[in-house]
């Protein structure tokens, strides 16, 4: 129970989802599981693909006709609760969150974690994006074997050994 | 004595937020900081802030602060007083300050309170061995002067302070093995919890340390699982090898200063501890005396932006200061303080203001 250990349910993971399908486009994949005060999620979308309404406790909802998996969002939500989720040639090809130094590199493989932080697999890194613009949180793509769509949520975080 | 308009204790969002208001309907204000920077809380949160856009959300809380500083720093009718305590408030609003080792005493006509609160303590064997810190000793080490406290933490407290915090020190490389919170639940944001949980972080619900362990520095927390009771349960001990304890089991109102100057002030666990009794235009029980922000009862930086901007609009208003559209702005803010004040996280607050006798 996601109250007692922070982990979602596997049932509540699927719900939000679309059908596969869908996942031939990039989509993002919204996991904010309880009510709490908060929009920028749905105020950063440039495609107006996440609605939360005037009372900003309300759970976000998608629209994944709309979104078209650019990531704004994934870069905006403090509780880093968005990932971008995409099913190309048995591939997943996952954009997520990362806000720790050193970030990883073009090519690099990584250890991908599940939502208990177990080890899952491992992942290609295919693009790092940082900009002013999204302030401190990076967008990382991460390419795996499809068998993970469900449950990969993140990679590894390997620090330097020669940070400050 | 030197006489001062709008005397604002605390330069936190609450603080800052007041005086941007009251020095826009063209009062005097004067700001006392005990800190030698201004901020509050905000100058530790590197983090993204929750709320809505509208109220800075997805920004990170330091630069929030720029934000709010910078729209008034170079007013010419705000008069910062940094490294500056107040000691004392007495009868006629006559402020004692202790700025280094000058003592000097200030005049005001109406005074806000925005001192924001002080970190709680948790009691068990050893808790004054070096190497036990509060979360906010912890952020302003690693945040404010980029010193890590240790290398391996053991975090107490599951609230959103513990929960960022866990976050803050493995983002500067520390290890955090496991977190433990007393309750049976999680109590922070969801969100904030599976951001940690899935980088390895060990959740444990209904446990607590028991003992620290070490003689000169701790090397280790020995922790128990805890009983409906929230007794310790013998024999459920562990030992956990870390070289810190980090405490975040929650703050208390900073509320001595308004106790001292006769304003009536009720203990309400809900809200932290002993609070002022505030009437909707956020003045104490003193004529001229306004309180906002965590001293009123532990909430947000975004409700104290709120509740700073409502209570310097009533100072402003009192001092005779005309604002535009003072009906219409009033309504929106309280409007905004009860959106955020609406949602299943706030029912805490929300009971604790029913207990209080007002209405959130
Ligand atoms: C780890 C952490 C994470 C947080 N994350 C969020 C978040 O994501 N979103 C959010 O909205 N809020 C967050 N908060 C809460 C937020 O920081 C506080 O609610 C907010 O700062 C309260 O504002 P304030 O102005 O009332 O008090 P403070 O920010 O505490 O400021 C009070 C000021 O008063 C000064 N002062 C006190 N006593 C005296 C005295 N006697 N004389 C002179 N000066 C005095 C202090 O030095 C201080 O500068 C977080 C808090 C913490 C600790
Ligand atoms: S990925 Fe882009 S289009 Fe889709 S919801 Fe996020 S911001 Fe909007
Ligand atoms: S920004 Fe993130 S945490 Fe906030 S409501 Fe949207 S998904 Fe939830």
């Amino acid at each position: 129970m996601i109250e007692k250990t922070g982990v979602p349910s596997k049932e509540a993971v699927l719900e939000q989802f679309p059908e596969r399908i869908v996942l031939v486009k990039p989509k993002a994949i919204i996991e904010c599981y309880k009510e709490i005060p908060c929009n920028p999620c749905s105020t950063s979308c440039p495609f107006d693909a996440i609605h939360v309404p005037e009372d900003i406790n309300v759970r976000p909802t998608i629209d994944f006709d709309a979104c078209t998996g650019c990531g704004i969002c994934v870069y905006h939500c403090p509780g880093l609760a968005i990932t971008v989720m995409q099913v190309k040639d048995q591939k997943v090809m996952m954009k997520i969150p990362y806000e720790f130094t050193p970030l990883p590199k073009v090519g690099e493989q990584r250890n991908v974690l599940d939502r208990s932080g177990a080890v899952l697999t491992q992942g290609t890194i295919t693009k790092v994006q940082t900009s002013p613009k999204q302030e401190k949180t990076a967008l990382i793509h991460v390419e795996m074997d499809a068998a993970h769509l469900h449950d990969a949520i993140t990679i590894e975080v390997t620090h330097g050994s020669h940070e400050s | 004595m030197k006489q001062v308009e709008v005397l604002i204790i605390g330069a936190g969002p609450a603080g800052l937020s007041a005086a941007d208001i009251l020095l826009e309907a063209g009062a005097s204000v004067a700001i006392v900081d005990r800190s030698d920077r201004v901020g509050g809380q905000l100058t530790k949160q590197t983090h993204m802030f929750f709320g809505s856009q509208a109220h800075y959300a997805s920004k990170r809380g330091i630069d929030i602060l720029t934000i709010l500083f910078d729209k008034i720093k170079h007013h010419p009718n705000l008069h910062m007083f940094t490294n500056t305590t107040v000691a004392g408030l007495y009868p006629d609003k006559v402020v004692a300050c202790v700025q280094e080792s000058r003592y000097f005493t200030l005049q005001a006509k109406a005074i806000i309170v925005a001192t924001g609160a002080s970190e709680k303590s948790l009691p068990f064997e050893n808790n004054d061995l070096p190497g036990v810190y509060a979360a906010g000793a912890v952020q302003t080490l690693m945040n404010v002067y980029g010193v890590k406290p240790g290398d391996k933490v053991l975090m107490v407290g599951s609230g959103n302070i513990g929960l960022i915090v866990t976050y803050q020190l493995m983002q500067a490389g520390v290890i955090v093995p496991m977190l433990v919170e007393a309750a049976e639940t999680i109590s922070g944001y969801l969100v904030h919890a599976s951001k940690i949980k899935r980088l390895g972080v060990d959740l444990r619900m209904r446990t607590s340390v028991k003992r620290a362990l070490g003689t000169k520095h701790v090397e280790g927390a020995q922790i128990w699982q805890l009983d409906e009771q929230w007794q310790g349960i013998p024999g459920t001990e562990e030992t956990i090898p870390v070289d810190t304890i980090c405490l975040a089991v929650g703050l208390s109102p900073l509320t001595e200063l308004l106790q001292q100057i006769g304003a009536e002030v009720t203990y309400i666990n809900e809200l932290g501890g002993h609070v002022p009794r505030l009437n909707d235009r956020f003045e104490t029980t003193v004529d001229g005396v306004f309180a906002c922000g965590d001293v009123a009862g532990i909430e947000e930086a975004s409700s104290a932006m709120i509740a700073g901007t409502i209570a310097g609009l009533e100072a402003a208003l009192k001092r005779g200061y005309k604002i535009e559209n003072v009906a219409e702005r009033r309504a929106s803010l309280h409007a905004s303080l009860a959106t955020l004040r609406s949602g299943p996280h706030a029912a805490k607050i929300r009971k604790g203001h029913e207990k209080l006798g007002v209405k959130s």
